[in-house]
């Protein structure tokens, strides 16, 4: 049962990731807040501070929460140490529908730090082969300085085709240079038998979108997660509104048949 | 990628053939130029494996790389219009494999039939559009530090 009172946890290892962005690395102080699944999210409080949504980027073991500096909340995050503690609330939201995915081709594209809640569905599908049929990898990030989990790709792709491309390549970059969709000129499609799973910032998400379903994918499979402001976490407060979805309760993760038409929708 | 190029793709069966004809197989060691800015843009390539960097002559420093063609991508479209000269460079990274095809005797083809002519034309201006729409996302900086992605 999820709880509105944030939890202590403990930070064990803080990561950089890239000049902005950590991944922490935590454990619970005394109670521990029910298992999460990849796609859901942690209001995560920085004591004095504020609270801020954090989707999960990590569940071996540990819970892995990637953080990106853009404001006092996120700022105050990136700067702990391990010893430190924050509170957390969750798990919230949907996650990936993964058992809808089983037997399927795996399709991951993500984008910039839209990569964060796609990390777990990754680690799952490597560490359970056989559960999904192939699975593919699409990166786009603005620069290989911000690609994040630059040291675990390599791995990825003993078992995984993983495919990155930069906006901003600099001179030592030998990999691809464009927007992420031209990546998926790169890999063979099964349409029949893949499902694809889309994160990043919303316009790289309608852009992907358009160009899987230009090229025959369904849009009953294919699943995106969105952002709105999401404050409560629970439904209460109303920030994250999406026409008629709560995005912290009907998302992040939801259908791109539900979001479509929605995305469509100036100043939603 | 197992499937043909995109373009062979479109071409009914006959027309394929017609291109294909004027194909010559060519290689590129990683490293070598393909083309440079402003020179005679007089063939251009079909990519059949490899990667090519495009990139733009800015002097006191390294060319930067503007974008990647890959494997199935058509690689060069200032061989179209006149005056037939290459709005940027292109360099081989790592070794590349690729069709070359004559731009004069395309064109040649072109006019001639112009049902061929159509259906390649249409091609070349779906890859331009496609292009365009690439560079407009990527002005965008949508994975800029502030107001990027999700959580």
């Amino acid at each position: 049962m999820t709880t509105t009172v944030p939890v202590p946890y403990r930070v064990t290892a803080a990561t950089p990731e890239t000049a902005d962005t950590v991944s922490l690395e935590l454990e619970p102080i005394e109670r521990a807040l029910p298992a999460f699944s990849p796609g859901r999210f942690a209001m995560v409080y920085a004591f004095g501070i504020g609270e801020v949504p954090i989707s999960v980027s990590a569940l071996r073991g540990r819970l892995v929460l990637t953080v990106r500096a853009v404001g006092a909340v996120t700022g105050a995050l990136c700067q702990l140490r391990p010893g430190d503690a924050v509170g957390l609330r969750g798990p919230y939201g949907t996650g990936w529908d993964l058992d809808a995915a089983a037997d399927s081709d795996l399709l991951v594209v993500a984008g910039g730090l839209g990569l964060a809640p796609l990390r777990p569905v990754v680690h799952q599908a490597l560490d359970r082969p056989g559960r999904f049929g192939s699975l593919a990898v699409l990166v786009g990030a603005r620069s290989p300085g911000e690609l994040l989990y630059r040291a675990e790709l390599p791995q990825w792709r003993t078992s995984v085709q993983v495919e990155v491309t930069v906006d901003q390549p600099d001179p030592t970059w030998r990999g691809t240079v464009g927007v992420v969709t031209a990546l998926l000129d790169r890999i063979d499609l099964r349409l029949d038998r893949t499902r694809a799973l889309v994160c990043g910032p919303e316009a790289m998400i309608r852009h992907t979108a358009r160009a899987l379903l230009a090229r025959g994918l369904p849009a009953r499979r294919l699943q995106t997660s969105l952002e709105r402001n999401m404050r409560c976490g629970t439904g209460h407060c109303g920030h994250c509104q999406l026409g008629p979805l709560l995005l912290c309760l009907d998302g992040p993760v939801i259908g791109y048949e539900r979001a479509e038409p929605l995305l469509a929708v100036r100043e939603l | 990628m197992t499937t043909l190029p995109p373009l062979l793709d479109a071409l009914p069966e006959a027309h394929r053939d017609r291109l294909l004809a004027l194909a010559h197989d060519r290689d590129f060691p990683d490293g070598s130029r393909l083309f440079d800015e402003g020179g005679p843009a007089d063939r251009f390539w079909l990519v059949r494996s490899g990667e090519v960097a495009l990139d733009v002559y800015v002097p006191g420093r390294p060319a930067p790389v503007v974008e990647t063609l890959g494997a199935g991508q058509q690689l060069g479209w200032s061989w179209i219009f006149p005056p037939y000269r290459w709005h940027l460079g292109a360099r081989a990274v790592g070794p590349v494999r690729a069709w070359e095809l004559p731009a004069a005797e395309v064109r040649q083809l072109c006019a001639d039939d112009p049902e061929f002519g159509y259906t390649l034309m249409r091609h070349c201006v779906e890859v331009i559009a496609d292009r365009l729409q690439a560079t407009r996302i990527r002005l965008l900086d949508l994975y800029a530090p502030v107001g990027g992605g999700p959580p």
